[in-house]
């Protein structure tokens, strides 16, 4: 019976070992980065959403909505109130209809949504060789290796392999499922300058925009990591607690 | 007044109410008083855990359900809404998400609990088949409350899970569009799907009231699986087993905490963050991992009947395991074959849970029909023969006559007579 037992488990191990080496055929492991958010006690480094949030409106918002956040929501990466009033009223958002009946634009207050680059999807797609810019509100969350995946995706742009054969309008990415992708290679060093003199590479752009895009996917991190540990905590003392008062309880059975 | 109740309570107002209503009696009979088996171990605690999930999900559901929209052209946006902009929206939804892998992993051990120390044999067959009505409720309102947000995973699977009601001959396409209310995956799917994901848990709790009136009436089953003879064998419910329960149940908090607040989406698809587009399938169609196992059967057979069939047998059998377990011992620590086997059949469950998140492809569908091919074997081949040829250990006189000496070496502390192995 225990050969039985440790062949079940042989068995088991085997199947676990088996999944990464099966994953990695489709395309390589995203490599882990150091993020000032991923640990259990970690927060988002302000300053670095703060440039994130620069280059996805100099860059990503031509071609990437982000519908589900409002300009109010800045205030959570640090922006005061006259700031986000400032950054709003830059950017001309869809206001419903006039008394004719013709669609309204105005100026942005905080309580305006993001404003998205194209009215629909279709003329997203029509704009951009049939490929829909995926809306960057969740897009941390929904993809397999979150933040990783993305910074590596950003800065996963090659020239194809030689034997590798591109279709038409497609672009060579080493993180890419399939390493064909419709996206053209968004960032190049030096495109965005920043006011706090921090590098423009490739590279730090990146790892800023990533810090504000897990921000946008989950603005409540910082207070929900902070509640878990008082919670935890007190729990941890409410077992022991409990578990002195049942060992009490029970001294005088048996 | 004849007729009238007598209570017994000092308090003049809860003799008044207690005399006319007599609740207080009857509580203090089902939950005070209530003569318990002594020798618990921490295993007894996952009825009460499954019972405090239970609630919790409806709390928070309730809450969830002022700020959803059941309509697939807002439901994912109302999610997110929750989210975002709702005070502490995220907190009541991540612990409605996080709790139903909670509520499965606790009725999984609850389950395991039964099935290791016999809990379903005579005179306890109705007390379990109701729990594996319970079982089946919990899933379709898991699954269900999977639909709702309506992301990519939802839909996906939505349509996944329905569509395996068309392989039913005759009656199936016209199930499917009942289930659909119309001709795929739509708004009145989710429409009906909320309805019915806001009803089924208060049918859930009429079933677990029977599930716990009967348990009441047979009385519960302890780790020797040999009945009650004196006073000395039981303990009165309070403050005994409120205590104990309240020391798992804080330890259950813990896991549920960590879960909720450092890793929320741990068990949750990416895919669902994605939402809905009836135009785009997923690469990979998953359930959430606590089908992974019956998904697994399903995809092991390369008949869709068969596979729908032998998924859905799958829990069905465990309706009539009262009758294929031939043995009268009822605990395993008095069964050393079953002892071990119950083990092989747990490691076939996980391998089935382990290949159901893989795509059936090379080693995962051979390892995947070995394991449902034991899955099987264990209650309809190897249960009845295994009680006519085991030979059991001797029983216990009495619970009180183990714990009192029989081990030797003093009084044990409670706990101890379960050997580390068990808590697995």
């Amino acid at each position: 019976m225990h050969a039985l037992r440790s062949l079940m488990a042989g068995i088991f191990a085997a199947g676990l070992l088996a999944a990464p080496v099966m994953a990695s055929e489709e395309a390589p492991h995203p490599p882990a980065q150091k993020w000032s958010f991923a640990s259990v006690f970690g927060t988002y480094d302000l300053a670095s959403a703060q440039r994130g949030f620069q280059v996805y409106s100099e860059v990503c918002a031509n071609c990437h909505s982000m519908r589900l956040l409002h300009y109010r929501d800045l205030a959570g990466i640090g922006f005061s109130p006259e700031q986000i009033k400032a950054i709003a009223s830059n950017v001309t958002v869809p206001m419903g209809i006039d008394d004719q009946g013709a669609p309204k634009e105005g100026k942005g207050t905080p309580a305006s949504k993001f404003r998205s680059p194209f009215p629909n999807d279709n003329a997203a797609r029509s704009a951009n060789g049939g490929a829909l810019p995926p809306d960057l509100s969740l897009i941390v969350n929904a993809r397999e290796g979150e933040y990783d995946y993305i910074f590596a995706l950003l800065t996963g742009y090659a020239e194809a392999p030689a034997k590798f054969t591109m279709q038409d309008g497609m672009n060579y990415n080493k993180y890419f499922p399939g390493h064909q992708i419709a996206m053209p290679k968004p960032l190049s060093d030096g495109q965005v300058t920043f006011a706090d003199g921090t590098s423009n590479s490739v590279e730090q752009m990146s790892r800023d925009l990533v810090t504000f895009l897990t921000w946008a996917a989950n603005p409540e991190m910082v207070e929900r990591k902070q509640m878990g540990v008082r919670i935890v905590l007190f729990l941890i003392l409410m077992t022991g607690l409990t578990y002195a008062v049942k060992r009490k309880i029970w001294a005088d059975v048996h | 007044m004849a007729g009238l109740h007598k209570s017994e309570f000092a308090n003049p107002v809860i003799n008044w109410i207690d005399t006319r209503l007599p609740v207080f009696t009857m509580l203090q009979k089902e939950y005070g008083v209530f003569p318990t088996p002594k020798n618990f171990n921490y295993f007894w605690n996952f009825g009460a855990l499954a019972m405090v999930n239970l609630m919790i999900m409806i709390a928070t559901g309730i809450f969830l359900a002022m700020n959803y929209q059941p309509n697939s052209e807002l439901a994912f946006d109302s999610v997110q809404h929750i989210m975002r902009d709702v005070n502490y929206g995220w907190l009541i939804r991540y612990v409605h998400q996080n709790g139903a892998s909670m509520f499965f992993i606790v009725t999984y051990i609850h389950i395991f609990r039964g099935l290791y120390y016999g809990s379903y044999k005579s005179p306890r067959e109705l007390l379990w088949m109701m729990g594996v009505v319970i079982l089946l409720l919990m899933m379709a309102t898991a699954f269900m409350g999977y639909v709702l947000p309506w992301g990519q995973m939802s839909y996906w699977g939505a349509t996944v899970i329905t569509n395996l009601f068309s392989a039913f001959p005759v009656v199936g396409p016209k199930i499917v569009t009942l289930l659909w209310g119309g001709f795929s995956v739509d708004n009145p799917t989710l429409n009906r799907f909320f309805a019915l994901h806001y009803l089924l848990p208060f049918v859930l709790i009429g079933v677990v009231f029977l599930h716990i009136a009967a348990l009441h009436v047979v009385g519960s089953n302890n780790p020797l699986g040999i009945d009650v003879k004196t006073p000395q064998d039981t303990l009165p419910f309070h403050p005994y087993y409120t205590i104990k329960d309240s020391v798992g149940m804080c330890v259950y908090l813990i896991v549920f905490a960590i879960l909720v607040f450092f890793a929320p989406n741990f068990l949750g698809d990416p895919n669902n963050f994605i939402p809905a587009n009836p135009l785009q399938t997923p690469a990979d169609i998953v359930p959430e991992w606590y089908f992974l196992p019956y998904y697994a059967i399903l995809r092991s057979v390369p008949n869709k009947l068969l596979g729908v069939c032998l998924m859905f047998a799958s829990i069905l059998v465990l309706f009539v395991l009262p009758w294929l377990d031939t043995s009268r011992v009822r605990s395993a620590r008095f069964r050393p074959i079953y002892r071990q086997l119950i083990w092989v059949w747990v490691a076939a469950f996980i391998g089935l849970g382990v290949c159901g998140a893989h795509k059936p492809e090379g080693v995962w569908v051979i390892l995947s029909r070995v394991c449902t091919l034991y899955y099987f074997l264990h209650f309809l081949v190897i249960l009845p023969l295994l009680g006519k040829l085991e030979r059991p250990l001797a029983l216990p006189e009495s619970i009180s006559q183990p714990v009192t000496g029989g081990r030797g070496g003093g009084p044990l502390p409670s706990g101890a007579t379960t050997k580390p192995m068990e808590k697995a």
